[in-house]
């Protein structure tokens, strides 16, 4: 039986990967589907792979796994000029050689279409960009907003399905960009195509977007739409790179209460009783109020004026508060905080504790993650000991050799320290991304060959330090895998 | 103590010795010597010798031919070998390089001498082909300059511009065609520049090559070779017009283009 269905989706992502060494992989796992006529922003740090992805749909790559299919038809292996999407570049890429009016023509002349309708074409996306007149103008004579108008005009004068853009306001300054920003949106709204906008500043997607993909690491991390990426964000990382942001450790203390800053807090999240979870409160939803009147209460530590609000650090005990008010309060003054239940969003972290695969090495020390630990290898068999040549002697006496067995190693996140003395820890690695949570920051320290190690640490490190991770040998659980 | 001053009018007065010492100098009098007889008149005589004696214009037609195929050749070599160092996704892009721009460290003479022994072993006799010798050894002398200039136009073409070209319809070769070539075009010119003018005048590999035909330069060496500066001179005049009248016209369109 034939189905007949309408597809909404213009493009879709099935399992896409790309990996350009052939081991490492740039982005791995994107799956997504694009509706027609959505103005889609991938946004992430520079270096996360949305560019990559952008890149794959506009052709110049080919992904290493996965497909990519538009309007249901797949084409990924297809060449960029056999695709039904144009891309507006960085840095506009308009041929030096030709005119404002062959620049825009390019596309059409190579279409065989008659020369009345390519001059009539070419006015009217002049038109649409507001820069009539401008045919016979020299690209080197244009300034940077020009430039990029023209760049735009070049790319929907060949009526793409879907029209890419490669950070397209990255290089022109603020008051510019602000201005553009706004007439992207409206370009859209006019022409009724889908966009797929690349950016790394927040700001820029949330203002232009209907639907955000917040990329880290070559994985989505979260996809929605500016208000449930800033008010929902999915996990710490999104929480902290979409916005300002207070992240808490915390932990379900009763039925939809959480406790953090010493403090149980009424919530609107139903998670189980006990649970270890992340909290996020944005510094525009603390209430400020007397110290009596406060659910916590703190002392000031600076404020610092940001035209239309105060931004306030206050320090409860250990713990610091990011708070945007518009009153004034001193450095000093002593307050109390209040934080409404839908105000507090709690996350399930991904990783509770650190989990590898290790080998056992023949002195009963366990091998993962690039390094080499003392471990107790008793606890591989209960009731065990050690002889003095090293062989693990079973409860019953039988004596076993533990060379090259593999195991699973688990440690607490709490358990493992970070140091700048290379000899000191088991493995180094270096710290890729940090997360201020208050009393502490959250490390992720990456090795070698990419595993990852969760650190907490009061002291801020700087990202890139290159650090060893210390384990104390007791706090290294390892369990046998099974052959 | 008198203030030392130091203005541009002034910090430009030891470029006015050189250039009038090196440059304008040995200009006046060559002009002067093309224009006057052995007893120090003035005279036209000269200019009309040149485009009245049947050799001298045959020599410099053939110093043309030999000029155009020369470039010619060292242009379809170069290009390639320019856009695939350039452009193409080759491991020691920086020693095949190397390759081809290390000739110019060794002496000249050198070169050619070797080359002449390879070409003797394959052409037994070099007097058999004197043409296509003098273009072989003219490729191999000028190849650098050719490449060098285009390479470097070529590296600094961003990929975008070639993908900006797929994206917009076009095919690799179409891209290429349109976007590229045209864009790569200010190295060509120069490359050709550096190319065309010395093989006119180049007439040291013909001798060694054993090209006993005249060229402009072995022209004006016979005649100052014989104490004939008049005629010398005159021909250098001709020559450097030339040069430079073709030197203004591919400038001047690449500037024609720039203004549109």
């Amino acid at each position: 039986m034939i189905l007949l269905e309408i597809n909404e989706y213009i493009i879709e992502l099935h399992d896409i990967a790309k990996s350009y060494d052939g081991e490492t992989n740039v982005v791995e796992d994107i799956n997504l589907k694009i509706k027609k006529g959505e103005f889609v922003t991938f946004l992430g740090p520079s270096g996360c792979g949305k560019t990559t992805t952008l890149r794959m749909i506009a052709g110049f790559e080919i992904p290493t796994k996965g497909t990519i299919l538009l309007d249901g038809a797949d084409i990924s292996k297809l060449p960029p000029n056999k695709r039904p999407v144009n891309t507006v570049f960085q840095r506009y890429a308009l041929f030096p050689h030709l005119n404002v009016f062959d620049n825009i023509a390019f596309g059409l002349k190579l279409k065989n279409i008659s020369k009345e309708e390519i001059e009539e074409k070419v006015k009217a996306v002049l038109d649409v960009v507001d820069l009539e007149g401008f045919e016979k103008r020299k690209i080197s004579t244009l300034s940077g907003g020009q430039q990029q108008r023209i760049a735009i005009a070049r790319a929907i004068v060949n009526e793409p399905e879907v029209l890419l853009l490669d950070e397209p306001l990255g290089a022109l300054d603020l008051k510019m960009r602000k201005e553009m920003q706004l007439e992207l949106k409206s370009m859209h709204e006019k022409l009724g195509i889908t966009f797929i906008y690349v950016t790394h500043d927040q700001e820029e997607a949330l203002t232009m977007s209907d639907k955000i993909v917040v990329i880290a690491d070559g994985v989505i991390q979260q996809v929605g739409t500016p208000e449930e990426i800033y008010n929902e964000p999915s996990n710490a990382f999104v929480a902290d790179f979409i916005g300002e942001s207070n992240i808490f450790n915390a932990k379900m203390t009763s039925k939809e209460r959480v406790t953090f800053l010493d403090c149980e807090f009424e919530c609107v999240d139903d998670i189980p009783v006990g649970t270890m979870v992340d909290v996020v409160v944005r510094p525009e939803d603390i209430i400020i109020t007397t110290p009596e009147e406060g659910q916590i209460t703190g002392t000031i530590t600076s404020v610092i004026f940001k035209g239309i609000h105060y931004e306030i650090v206050v320090e409860d005990g250990k713990n610091e508060i990011i708070i945007q008010n518009t009153k004034l309060y001193h450095v000093g003054d002593t307050i109390g905080m209040i934080i409404k239940p839908d105000e507090i969003h709690v996350m399930i972290p991904e990783v509770l504790s650190n989990k590898f695969e290790g080998v056992i090495s023949k002195n009963n020390t366990v091998l993962f993650a690039d390094g080499e630990y003392e471990c107790d290898v008793t606890m591989l068999y209960p009731g065990s000991s050690l002889d003095e040549e090293g062989m693990l002697i079973l409860s019953n006496g039988e004596a076993v050799d533990l060379t090259g067995k593999k195991v699973s190693v688990e440690i607490q996140i709490p358990d493992v320290t970070m140091s700048d003395d290379e000899n000191l820890g088991g493995t180094c690695g270096h710290i890729f991304d940090l997360i201020y949570k208050g009393d502490h920051y959250t490390y992720t320290v990456r090795t070698k060959s990419e595993e990852d190690f969760i650190v907490d640490d009061e002291y801020l490190w700087n990202e890139d330090d290159y650090v060893s991770l210390v384990i104390p040998k007791d706090k290294i659980v390892i369990k046998l895998l099974e052959e | 103590m008198k203030k030392i001053n130091i203005s541009r009018k002034n910090l430009s007065i030891p470029y006015m010795i050189y250039m009038v010492c090196f440059v304008v100098a040995p200009l006046a009098v060559l002009l002067f010597y093309s224009f006057t007889d052995s007893d120090g008149k003035i005279t036209f005589h000269n200019f009309i010798n040149f485009f009245t004696d049947g050799n001298t214009l045959g020599t410099l037609l053939y110093s043309v031919v030999v000029a155009l195929i020369t470039t010619l050749v060292c242009l379809i070599i170069a290009y390639p070998v320019a856009f695939i160092l350039a452009k193409g996704h080759i491991k020691n892009k920086t020693i095949l390089l190397m390759i081809f721009i290390m000739p110019m460290w060794i002496n000249f003479t050198l070169r050619i001498t070797a080359l002449k022994e390879i070409l003797t072993f394959f052409e037994k006799n070099l007097a058999y082909f004197p043409f296509v010798n003098t273009i072989i050894g003219m490729t191999y002398d000028f190849l650098p300059f050719m490449i060098l200039p285009i390479y470097t136009v070529l590296i600094n073409i961003d990929d975008c511009y070639m993908e900006a070209g797929l994206d917009l319809g076009a095919d690799k070769v179409q891209a290429f065609m349109k976007i590229i070539l045209p864009m790569s075009k200010a190295g060509i010119i120069s490359g050709v520049t550096m190319v065309f003018l010395p093989a006119m005048t180049n007439y040291v590999i013909l001798d060694m090559l054993y090209n006993s035909t005249y060229i402009m330069g072995s022209l004006i060496g016979s005649y100052f070779s014989a104490y004939d500066w008049h005629n010398g001179s005159m021909i250098s005049i001709i020559l450097l017009t030339i040069i430079i009248i073709v030197t203004v016209l591919s400038t001047d369109s690449n500037h024609k283009e720039e203004r549109l």
